[in-house]
């Protein structure tokens, strides 16, 4: 589903990421997991553009990017890529001008070209989906910070994505308000839904993620089976990073 | 007292076609003016240096000379070089020309005080830039424009009295035309500010409505 070889970022002569190689497959949830800095936020947003890599290739689906090539050469393959991947934000970004209801077709109706009538019927019940449903005609102002997040999520959802990409999608949250987005995207793993999650909820990124990938200073120290990683880490970096999370961790 | 009053009614015909010209130069520099300063405004934040560059010059120029100027080099300046515009239409390109530096520059503001992140969740469903513009950013970038662009609007209706030097036949320049035959000059002057007072307290309103419209989803629930 996702193919990422030898994806380098520099960001002003530092090294961002060092060679990242990485598959995601089909009905894959894939967890990231490392201290601030490592570079799994940066690498995220690579995946779909949001950042401009310095060399390699990213695949998604039949699309491939050639990442050492200055994207806005290849911006209709960037477009096209970016259609196939859903993003959730660390926050938000939903459009303040819009409802609910709007925020969630406007993709579909804008992008993709759907008819107005059609892309509301999809909208109402992907806002249902979420457990947003009479939310439709409320302005983001209006909603909690769980509620916009789960906006988001539909609004992801209504571009029909082949992965979708969550970076850190609860940090930006009151405490009491992260349950109902984890409840939301783990009832998105039981769909089999492809996605990549950067996340510090360790219980979480344990219980839901088939994979956990452990990023530091710019490259993948160690990966494998969510539930293996997080009892029998290998590497002392892993260990000591799971450390820390040990006494928090639900 | 009575004459003054019968004077100001017997020249009410002509100051109001001068209040018509008035508006139309207004409406016509607003309308013009904000097509090509939004165009400015694209140009300034190009990633290609000489195009912002050209805009900036743009812009430097014609915040940094007076509109009087202006004016007086397109109506008498440009005939010398075998351009020659009649009045209203010399008068309309000048407060076009103007009024785009400032819209410019606050469309330019406006946009750039849209977060990042707008952009981005506009790009992570798939829209091209045009889009994104059109469908998230200036609707977001109006409302911080709107006032500032409002009182632009209303320093142009009162800046049109300008386009009485070049023989623009518009509000002020028919008080001066009446006042040389009349000798009546408290009264006519006294009338023709009442029109532009009227004018720009109806366009004020207007604003206030437009910008009560586009903050709508501040309100509502």
């Amino acid at each position: 589903m996702i193919v990422v070889e030898k994806l380098t970022k520099q960001f002003k002569g530092q090294v961002v990421l060092n060679g990242i190689d990485l598959e995601v497959k089909e009905g894959e949830v894939v967890a990231i997991i490392g201290p601030s800095g490592s570079g799994k936020t940066t690498f995220l947003r690579c995946l779909n553009f949001l950042e401009e890599p310095t060399s390699g290739r990213i695949k998604v689906g039949d699309i491939e990017i050639d990442g050492s090539r200055p994207l806005n050469q290849q911006q209709g393959l960037v477009r096209r890529l970016r259609q196939h991947v859903g993003f959730v934000f660390q926050n938000f970004n939903l459009f303040p001008h819009r409802t609910a209801l709007e925020n969630v077709i406007e993709g579909p109706i804008i992008v993709k070209k759907i008819p107005h009538a059609e892309a509301v019927v999809l909208g109402k019940k992907l806002l249902a989906r979420v457990g947003l449903a009479g939310k439709e005609d409320a302005y983001p102002r209006r909603l909690s910070g769980g509620q916009q997040q789960r906006v988001a999520i539909a609004r992801a959802l209504a571009m029909e994505p082949e992965v979708i990409l969550f970076d850190e999608p609860t940090s930006a949250l009151d405490p009491e308000l992260v349950g109902e987005v984890l409840a939301t995207i783990r009832s998105l793993a039981e769909e089999k839904r492809t996605m990549v999650i950067v996340t510090h909820e360790m219980g979480f990124a344990r219980d839901v993620a088939n994979r956990v990938v452990f990023f530091d200073k710019g490259v993948i120290v160690e990966q494998g089976d969510a539930k293996a990683l997080f009892a029998n880490p290998k590497e002392e970096r892993t260990k000591q990073f799971l450390s820390k999370f040990l006494n928090n961790t639900h | 007292m009575e004459e003054a009053f019968q004077l100001a009614l017997d020249s009410a015909p002509f100051l109001l076609k001068g209040a018509y010209y008035t508006v139309i130069l207004s409406l016509g520099g607003m309308f013009f003016g904000l097509i090509m300063g939004f165009g400015l405004a694209l140009m300034r934040l190009s990633r290609f240096k000489l195009v912002s560059w050209i805009a900036r010059i743009y812009v430097s120029f014609f915040r940094g000379t007076p509109l009087l100027v202006q004016l007086f080099v397109i109506y008498y300046g440009l005939p010398q070089l075998g351009i020659e515009l009649d009045p209203l239409p010399a008068a309309l390109i000048g407060f076009s020309l103007n009024m785009a530096a400032y819209a410019c520059e606050i469309l330019r503001a406006a946009i750039s005080s849209i977060e990042r992140g707008q952009w981005e969740a506009a790009a992570s469903i798939g829209m091209t830039r045009a889009q994104t513009l059109r469908r998230a950013i200036i609707p977001q970038a109006m409302r911080t424009a709107l006032p500032p662009l409002g009182n632009s609007f209303i320093s142009l209706v009162k800046d049109t009295a300008l386009a009485a030097t070049i023989q623009v036949p518009e509000l002020f320049r028919q008080a001066q035309l009446i006042t040389a035959r009349t000798f009546e000059v408290f009264t006519m002057y006294l009338a023709a500010a009442l029109i532009y007072w009227i004018l720009a307290t109806v366009l004020s309103h207007l604003q206030n409505t437009l910008e009560a419209r586009v903050n709508r989803h501040d309100q509502e629930s």
